[in-house]
């Protein structure tokens, strides 16, 4: 069992989870990723590492509530267990001295860029980070990039923070910083990687995603996280979760992640008609 | 005066097993068979001849003691059965449920050729189950500690065999696995109905309690490395299994509704996906499913495909009998209405306009001169081009090691298919302290013949840590 350290919603819909995992503490590196199980019932999901803490034995992990199994993790409370915490699992994002690399995050994208940055910044990189949401009161963890990124810049979508729009005003971002972007490298939703991905290619930067595929075991035993890079199949939990975004089968990934989508809405459904039948009873 | 003694008359009838029947057991996931009842069991028993040498024996790969133990179910001393039976095999439900004794232990049994062979399977399950509901387990006397310490990588048969063995000898034995269940192929792969999972998780808790510590939901070569644990543990064995699944690389495989036979197996299995939405990984419910391959794990998913309400076709490529899955296994889908579409191979699968899998496009096949197997080997008909209508295809034509211990463990010999090279004799691989056996090391193939190479292994490792 693995202790609920802290658990906090940090903007709407977007909550924060400590969790006491030693092991996976010890070995973690920035890009890697968890599994978790929220209850013996539950389904196997995969969240990026966001931070960790090797001395206090903790994995901090941010996540969007979607689903079954994130809406259970968002209502933990501190001091309860969930029974399954693995890791990390993947490849750790290259870090090496590149020059200037531009960060974009959104989502939970956001937190697990954060290591990266660090990292990064660590080997000597510039460091320029780009944060996207649908709106400011979305946007988090500003104060803890500080340190480790020299230009900050906002997107929001209804513009009431930074540049308005999406990601895909990436081009005018970097001229307007006036810099030479040696590497992209960009987490958050699939329409974010892909949306940033083709703002990128026409630029010719070297831009990496960390892919988001259905998962199961995480460790290449189930096929399930199957994607098509460069015309080439591979196992995002094993051969990534980062790839070259310019080369991913996009239409693939999207169509792939709807597999269980009118599945998913099976418990949702169930669980209103009880709450309509509850209060029906009243 | 006494009567002269009369020469024993052979019986030939082998005593059926009662099963659940196809139409019920189509539509439900218990399990098929239900094992002898005890009286059916005696009489089994009784008709063994006792060979003074046993040919049975020799085709069984851990060697157990098969007519003692006949011998003792014949004469009601289930007690003593059970103890002969587990001097050599420490999981007798499971192997008396999986194993392919066909091609074993029955195959050279002498009452073959009459077409009698006595069903030591069965009668391995009887004792097996038999020793379940007596409740009472029996512990074996565990000598004092060495102060040795191994690590066991993965929990699926071999594992759990080398880790049964070395505890018994005195080593503090850790187990690390991958899933957050133990029992590897056991319970993600092998369904409920062919395997119920309580029965591998008895296993389990016997082994807990002979004092094995179990970490679950620790992946070595990631959680921790071998050479980290090497500083903590004074040897090593590695039984991760073939767990990475193969595809075809044919047009349309990554289309939505094509699964490789371990996703496939894992949601319903290790997940309870057949429980859904009362377990949460869900299993989309298919009305025609077709699943490419003929071995065993093909067997399990055709017929997890059949429960789940499709329609369920398996595809091969060559004929039945090169089936390689186990004949009762092949019989059980036939008779629960599996379609078998042999000399079949597919060429593509297309999709619809939303990338879902609408069609399989096969070649059919005859069967041409025999190959370096001996099996007569199928050769494209010229034109026999169809066209099979599915919305699912499970691949199930195989799978290789995973790559992560081999990547993450600097020194280890690997094999030109991904596979950990060990003696086959010890088990010892090319790094001191590392053994290593069962599917990782064969490649994909059985119980019995991973928990007889874990055995190998545990002694080779035993005298190991007892001279260092
Ligand atoms: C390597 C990897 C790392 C990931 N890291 C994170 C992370 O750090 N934080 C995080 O929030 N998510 C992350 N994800 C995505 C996360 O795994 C899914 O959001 C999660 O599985 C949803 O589980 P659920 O049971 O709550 O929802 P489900 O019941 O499985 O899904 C509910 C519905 O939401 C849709 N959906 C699923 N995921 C998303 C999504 N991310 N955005 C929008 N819609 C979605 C599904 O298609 C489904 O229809 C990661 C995925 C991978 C493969
Ligand atoms: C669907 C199916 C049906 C089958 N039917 C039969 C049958 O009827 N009869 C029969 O005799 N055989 C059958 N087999 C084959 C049989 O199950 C295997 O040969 C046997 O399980 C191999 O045992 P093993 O211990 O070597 O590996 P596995 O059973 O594969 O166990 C390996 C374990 O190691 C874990 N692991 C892997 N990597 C790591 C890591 N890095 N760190 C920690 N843990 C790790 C895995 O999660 C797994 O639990 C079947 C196989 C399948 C897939
Ligand atoms: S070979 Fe057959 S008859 Fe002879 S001892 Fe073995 S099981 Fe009995
Ligand atoms: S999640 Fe199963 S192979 Fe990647």
């Amino acid at each position: 069992m693995f202790k609920v350290v802290t658990s906090r919603m940090i903007v709407p819909n977007m909550h924060l989870l400590t969790l006491e995992a030693p092991a996976v503490a010890r070995e973690a590196k920035p890009g890697q990723f968890i599994i978790l199980r929220a209850e013996e019932e539950g389904e196997r999901i995969p969240l990026s590492i966001s931070d960790w803490d090797e001395q206090m034995g903790t994995v901090t992990t941010i996540f969007l509530n979607v689903g079954r199994t994130t809406d259970r993790l968002s209502r933990l409370v501190e001091g309860q267990q969930i029974p399954t915490v693995v890791g990390p699992l993947g490849n750790a994002t290259d870090i090496e001295k590149y020059g200037t690399v531009l960060l974009l995050g959104g989502c939970y994208g956001i937190g697990s860029l954060f290591p990266v940055a660090r990292a990064l910044k660590q080997a000597g990189n510039k460091i320029i980070t780009v944060v996207e949401a649908r709106s400011s009161y979305l946007l988090y963890w500003e104060d803890r990039y500080k340190d480790y990124s020299d230009e900050f810049v906002r997107i929001t979508r209804d513009g009431t923070k930074g540049y308005k729009g999406h990601v895909d005003r990436l081009p005018e971002i970097i001229k307007d910083l006036g810099v030479t972007v040696d590497r992209v490298i960009i987490n958050g939703c699939t329409y974010c990687l892909k949306r940033g991905s083709d703002a990128t290619r026409a630029l010719q930067i070297p831009t990496w995603v960390s892919l988001n595929p259905i998962m199961i075991d995480g460790t290449g035993m189930c096929g399930v996280c199957r994607v098509t890079v460069g015309s080439v199949t591979r196992f995002a939990c094993v051969h990534g979760p980062d790839f070259n975004g310019h080369e991913v089968d996009w239409e693939e990934l999207l169509q792939r992640r709807k597999t269980y989508m009118p599945e998913e809405v099976v418990p949702l459904r169930t669980s209103k008609s009880k709450c309509e039948e509850h209060s029906q009873q009243r | 005066m006494a009567e002269p003694k009369k020469k024993k008359q052979l019986d030939l009838v082998r005593r059926d097993m009662p099963k659940q029947q196809p139409e019920i057991r189509s539509h439900n996931f218990s399990e098929v068979a239900l094992g002898y009842a005890a009286q059916t069991a005696v009489e089994e028993a009784s008709r063994c001849i006792q060979c003074p040498k046993p040919k049975c024996v020799e085709n069984c790969p851990v060697e157990i003691n098969i007519p003692g133990f006949i011998k003792a179910i014949s004469e009601k001393d289930f007690k003593r059965g059970i103890k002969i039976l587990k001097e050599k095999n420490c999981l007798p439900a499971i192997c008396g449920r999986v194993c392919p004794q066909e091609e074993q232990c029955e195959e050279t049994c002498v009452l073959v050729k009459k077409g009698g062979q006595i069903a030591i399977g069965r009668l391995e399950r009887f004792l097996a189950d038999w020793e379940a509901v007596q409740g009472k387990l029996e512990m074996p006397h565990l000598p004092g500690k060495t102060g040795k310490k191994v690590a066991v990588v993965g929990g699926g048969p071999a594992g759990l065999t080398v880790a049964g063995d070395l505890i018994q000898l005195g080593h503090e034995v850790t187990i690390f696995e991958a899933l957050h269940k133990m029992g590897g192929v056991l319970v993600y792969g092998i369904p409920e109905f062919r395997l119920p999972k309580r029965i591998v998780e008895r296993e389990v808790d016997y082994l807990k309690k002979l004092g094995v510590k179990i970490r679950t939901d620790f992946v070595v070569g990631k959680t921790q490395s071998i050479d980290s644990l090497l500083e903590e543990y004074d040897a090593i064995f590695v039984g991760s299994g073939a767990g990475l699944p193969w595809f075809m690389e044919i047009p349309g495989e990554n289309l939505n509704g094509v699964y490789s036979a371990n996703e496939y197996l894992t949601r319903l299995n290790l997940m309870k996906g057949f429980l859904f939405p009362e377990y949460h990984t869900p299993v989309k419910s298919h009305k025609r499913v077709a699943v490419v391959g003929g071995g065993n794990v093909a067997m399990d998913c055709a017929r997890s495909a059949l429960r789940l309400g499709a329609e369920s076709r398996i595809v091969y490529r060559r004929s039945r009998e090169e089936l390689p899955a186990r004949l009762e296994e092949v019989e059980n889908a036939e008779e629960e209405g599996v379609i078998f579409d042999f000399l079949t191979l597919p060429l593509k699968y297309i999709g619809d306009e939303n990338g879902w899998v609408k069609q399989m496009e096969v070649q059919r096949m005859q069967l041409g001169e025999p190959d370096a197997s001996g099996r007569r080997r199928p050769v494209p008909i010229e034109g026999a081009i169809e066209i099979i209508e599915v919305d699912a295809i499970v691949c199930a034509i195989g799978n290789s090691p995973n790559p992560l211990i081999a990547q993450t463990t600097p020194g280890l010999e690997i094999g030109k298919k991904g596979n950990i090279v060990a003696d086959e004799e010890t088990g010892q691989t090319s790094r001191e302290k590392i053994w290593a056996a069962g599917d990782v090391v064969t490649g994909a193939a059985t119980v019995i013949l991973a928990m007889g190479a874990g055995r190998k292994a545990a002694r080779s490792m035993h005298e190991y840590l007892m001279s260092h």
